[in-house]
């Protein structure tokens, strides 16, 4: 590295590389251990054979993603150079100083968020919400969606039986109410010699997992947060009569049209279930819809996939991530240097050809977009209405609050919608409180 | 402790002789060696005991970097006025209650049988004791496999036994068979352990007095209710205690069997204190927790070995 | 014990109880079976209903657990055939493997910090249990009774200020760190024990070596730690058993760099939920040295056991 040449080399570079190429570098990345974590080490191999750095990638269960992650970011770890942590750590990471700021970043190298798609720059990135503050470039975009038994809804017989069943035609599901009816008529029904159930919803526990699946619910029945935006005046949205109506709606879905034991399940035993032939529907998010596509097994063909569908709204449950450099790092100059190399609009698309979810709108609005997978005109409806959860700093709290409350009455069978809510309403605005935000 | 005449005669040695030797004097030895172990726990144990304290009175985050205010005994308030808390406790009682009770069952009855001294009682003590050497957390995790409704060895065997199908019923999906869920592999894990205290108490016993009774013409089941009963019972009582704190701290094979769920049925207090702590980083609020767990547990193994101590004077 | 002994029980009675006894034994052991076998199972054979008793043994669940793997094309996967036994495994279900599983590194880490901290304990534990048993220290029964009431905190409790003060100090995830605390939290139980071993140690010899001009800490050295040594060795096993097994405060204050075994094993997963085969297979690799001390050692460590409870 001493050598003249190569010095010089680094001086020239210097200028566009913020002198990052001065060593090579062994950088972690963490991230969910899941489908699209694996295309990621997919792609990184140009990086690395571009830049001379090393990747080395720490994948956590999604169960134990969050509680690890935020540990680590708490307790000042240096595991993670990169984290691509989930939206709703972003206020958090923001302001406590995990994330570093990456606005002067962006200016220096020309990195545009409007090249992003606005609902994922505003989800995945800003801080306070909406503010032109970048704490993560959006990595991947996500919603949480729905796919289906192809090869079972087009079979006559069984078309036949729901005529004869509903009065109606067997088809993707319009609205929440009907998604209902279909799920309920598979429950129990024999086909090709095995019982057969309704639909494989979230209902986990530990830690994010019921209030993803209910959220889907409660934000087609029209659900806000708060009267206000920005208000904390959370009575009357929160336990509104609609979302009652929502949750409760949920609950019925859990009780007459998912399986046997499905009281603990999230991404993995929906999947799971839907891959078992066990049941005629799932909900999972996005992420996973190329790798079910290509399952041996009930991909292809026999797999259809449609958006959350609205009961009183249009809505769907934002999932997805924004990749930070964490403030902890020794190595922050080499991973930013991985953020820039992942900006480049052909590294998204190839991100997207390996089963990733580019957020950059050159890949978005390509003209063979829409006809490069079977999911992708759905991707595009699902994040034109996408709703998150709070990203409030004390976002652990809150989240942690509304799954007990859920579970305590979907799958616990506690107390009644009104009452959870009544609930959540009053734990909430404890947190709140003890925030000095009312 | 051992009083024996070897120590007697030993401490009667004048302090004078030990002084005359060479190298260090014993005062220094004895400091030298002891001071790291009481260092180390003064620094891991007792600093940190007494920063809790401090901490109990705030409203102190561990992942923010807000100013701390002192709030006073609110985050207590707080804590004996929550009713979450409550049902925390009650999930517990009943998980400390049950456990014992089945462990004290079935481990004195296996101490009882094992003393009866038939051949290779040895090798079958030893597979006996294997659960309680393995660790929780890897073995709790395993068990929810050995629970799935269709596939897992427990249902199915139960299924056999009783007729009843086994996808009919879920021991850690319903919120009346999980609190019995952990329950049942406490009890596989730690039986063994109340087992051999209630052996070294059987053992203990010296053969003459049963011949005594035997002279005497004691029925048998008068010999196992005057004189087993009575001498075992102090070492019985000690494995209570011991059972009584570990599972009062429980953690590791309740998070990994159920993660205190389904609701809230099965959140013992260790993963409460642990949601507040580590997940929600209400730091304040969970020491003072952490405060009230330890003065409980204190309070009541102190009354406890009171109770002991009488026992043991009888 | 006579054989003319009236309290003898009849061979009718050893019998019954003796059947009773392998009865229980052979129920609490089934479990145990069930790991070892659920290991050797292909992830088909494990899960299928009703559970298999016999099946095809294959080595699967131990190359999933060391291994990652990705999905590759047909393309691919044609134009590379396989070429050791553990990948044609991974072949069959279109798969290729990608590199080396965490499982490895974990298994190292529980090493390094079970076999570190039971030296420190075992090594400050003799000394100090030493000093108790010899010398007049002040406040001896305040101090033993101090060091042992530490361990009635609930580990989530004393991990609330471990973790800030780990923090402060950069410990945060570190081997160091782990070693530290694992050693506090094990040394009173080692002061204890060893201390009721020294005591059984009579206290002539070690005057008879004074005579004779040794230092007292010669006389420790040479006469005393060499009749210890029974109990070192089983105080040892007892340490490093719990740090072995220890959980709550690896997975709160570990993530990676320093994460052991146990908080990792139940995160392994595979395609659609958790790969019980590997699982399985990890366990048994965990369990197995625990399971061979148990068995050799079985009269130090029973007799620890019962010794350390009893005496407390």
């Amino acid at each position: 590295m001493t050598r003249p040449g190569l010095l010089a080399a680094t001086i020239l570079s210097a200028a566009g590389l913020a002198a990052s190429t001065a060593a090579a570098e062994d950088l972690t990345l963490c991230w969910a251990a899941w489908d699209p974590a694996n295309a990621l080490v997919e792609l990184s191999k140009d990086f690395e054979a571009q830049s001379g750095h090393t990747m080395n990638f720490e994948f956590v269960p999604w169960p134990n993603f969050a509680d690890r992650m935020l540990n680590e970011l708490n307790s000042g770890g240096k595991l993670c150079d990169l984290l691509i942590g989930d939206s709703q750590w972003i206020g958090g990471g923001a302001e406590n100083g995990h994330y570093v700021k990456l606005n002067e970043f962006f200016e220096t190298e020309g990195i545009s968020m409007d090249d992003f798609a606005p609902a994922t720059v505003y989800a995945y990135s800003t801080w306070p919400k909406g503010e032109p503050n970048y704490y993560a470039l959006p990595a991947m975009g996500d919603a949480n969606g729905w796919f289906y038994r192809k090869d079972w809804f087009e079979d006559p017989d069984i078309q036949a039986a729901f005529k004869d069943a509903t009065g109606r035609d067997l088809g993707v599901p319009e609205t929440q109410m009907e998604l209902m009816e279909i799920a309920q008529f598979f429950q129990g029904r024999e086909i090709d010699g095995q019982t057969r159930y309704g639909v494989s919803i979230f209902t986990e526990r530990g830690s994010e997992g019921i209030t993803m699946g209910a959220t889907g619910a409660l934000y087609a029945w029209g659900f806000k947060y708060e009267n206000e935006p920005g208000s904390y005046d959370m009575e009357g949205a929160v336990n509104s009569a609609d979302a009652v109506e929502a949750l409760e709606f949920y609950k019925e879905l859990y009780e007459t049209a998912t399986p046997p034991g499905y009281t603990d399940s999230y991404m993995e035993q929906s999947l799971d279930a839907f891959k078992s032939g066990q049941v005629a529907m799932a909900m999972n998010w996005f992420a996973f819809f190329p790798g079910l596509y290509a399952d041996p097994d009930v991909g292809g063909d026999k797999i259809g996939f449609f958006v959350n569908p609205p009961q009183k709204v249009a809505a769907s449950t934002l999932g997805g991530q924004g990749i930070s450099v964490v403030s902890y790092s020794d190595k922050q100059d080499a991973a930013l240097e991985y953020i820039k190399w992942f900006a480049q609009p052909e590294v998204q698309q190839k991100w997207w050809d390996l089963g990733g979810y580019s957020c950059h709108v050159d890949v978005l609005n390509a003209p063979g977009f829409k006809d490069s997978a079977p999911f992708a005109p759905d991707f595009l409806q699902a994040m034109d209405a996408v709703q998150d959860f709070w990203q409030e700093p004390a976002y652990a709290e809150l989240l942690l609050a509304m799954q007990k409350r859920l579970h305590d009455y979907i799958v616990a069978d506690q107390g009644t919608a009104q009452e959870a809510l009544d609930m959540l309403i009053e734990d909430w605005t404890e947190v709140f409180e003890d925030e000095g935000k009312i | 402790m051992t009083d024996s005449p070897i120590t007697r005669v030993a401490r009667a040695t004048p302090p004078g002789m030990a002084r005359q030797v060479r190298g260090l004097s014993d005062r220094a030895i004895a400091w030298i060696f002891v001071a790291p172990t009481i260092f180390l726990l003064l620094a891991v144990n007792i600093f940190p005991l007494i920063w809790t304290i401090r901490l109990s009175f705030t409203n102190f985050k561990a992942n923010r970097n807000r100013p701390v205010e002192w709030i006073g005994t609110r985050n207590y308030e707080r804590i004996l006025t929550d009713s979450d808390i409550w049902l925390s406790m009650q999930a517990t009682a009943h998980f400390l209650f049950w456990t014992i009770f089945f462990q004290v069952l079935i481990g004195f009855t296996l101490a009882w049988l094992i003393n009866r001294k038939f051949k290779g009682n040895d090798l079958w003590t030893t597979i006996i004791v294997l659960p309680m050497m393995l660790s929780p957390a890897v073995v709790g995790n395993f068990w929810t496999f050995l629970y799935q409704p269709q596939i897992g060895l427990f249902n199915y065997v139960i299924s056999f036994f009783t007729g009843v199908d086994p996808s009919s019923f879920q021991m850690i999906g319903d919120v009346n068979l999980a609190p019995w869920a952990i329950v049942i592999v406490d009890t596989w894990m730690w039986t063994p352990f109340v087992m051999l205290i209630c052996l070294a108490g059987l053992r203990s016993i010296p053969e003459y007095i049963y011949e005594a009774a035997e002279i005497d013409r004691a029925s048998k089941w008068r010999q196992f209710w005057t004189i087993t009963v009575p001498m075992v019972l102090p070492f019985l009582m000690l494995a209570v205690l011991f059972r009584g704190i570990e599972n009062f701290k429980m953690f590791d094979l309740v998070v990994q069997l159920t993660g205190g769920g389904p609701g809230s049925v099965t959140e013992v207090t260790s993963i409460n204190l642990k949601r507040e702590a580590f997940e929600k980083w209400r730091t304040g609020y969970a020491s003072a927790y952490a405060i009230i767990l330890f003065v409980t547990v204190f309070g009541l193994a102190s009354i406890y070995v009171k109770a002991l101590n009488k026992v043991k004077e009888r | 014990m006579s054989a003319w002994s009236i309290t003898e029980p009849t061979s009718r009675q050893k019998w019954i109880a003796g059947i009773l006894v392998v009865l229980y034994a052979v129920i609490t052991i089934i479990p145990l079976i069930w790991i070892v076998a659920t290991g050797f199972k292909s992830p088909a054979d494990a899960i299928s209903y009703p559970p298999k008793v016999l099946f095809e043994p294959t080595l699967e669940g131990y190359v999933n657990l060391f291994t990652t793997r990705t999905r590759q094309t047909e393309e691919y996967l044609a134009a590379n055939p396989p070429q050791t036994w553990y990948e044609e495994i991974v072949r069959q279900y279109d798969m290729v493997i990608a590199g080396p599983s965490r499982y490895g590194e974990r298994f190292v880490n529980s090493v390094i910090i079970g076999f570190g901290s039971t030296f420190l304990s075992v090594f400050l534990g003799t000394l100090a249990a030493y000093a108790f048993s010899r010398f007049k220290v002040p406040l001896s029964d305040d101090l033993l009774f101090f060091i042992l009431s530490t361990r009635m905190m609930p580990p989530i409790a004393v991990a609330i200020p471990i973790f800030l003060m780990f923090r402060t100090l950069g410990l945060s995830d570190t081997h160091l760190g782990m070693i530290l605390l694992y050693t506090a939290v094990n040394i009173s139980l080692a002061v204890w024990l060893l201390k009721g071993f020294m005591d059984e140690i009579p206290r002539e010899y070690e005057e008879a070596a004074l005579i004779d001009g040794y230092t007292r800490f010669q006389a420790f050295r040479k006469v005393v730690l060499p009749q210890a040594t029974t109990g070192i060795v089983a105080t040892a096993i007892f340490c490093l058993i719990f740090s072995w097994n220890e959980y709550a405060f690896a997975v709160l204050l570990t993530s990676g760099t320093a994460q052991t075994a146990p908080p990792f094993i139940p995160t392994i997963i595979g395609v659609g939920g958790q790969d019980w085969p590997a699982v399985a297979a990890g366990a048994t690799l965990f369990l197995l040295p625990v399971l061979v001390f148990t068995v050799f050692l079985r009269k130090h460590l029973l007799r620890g056991i019962t010794f350390g409870a009893v005496r407390k």
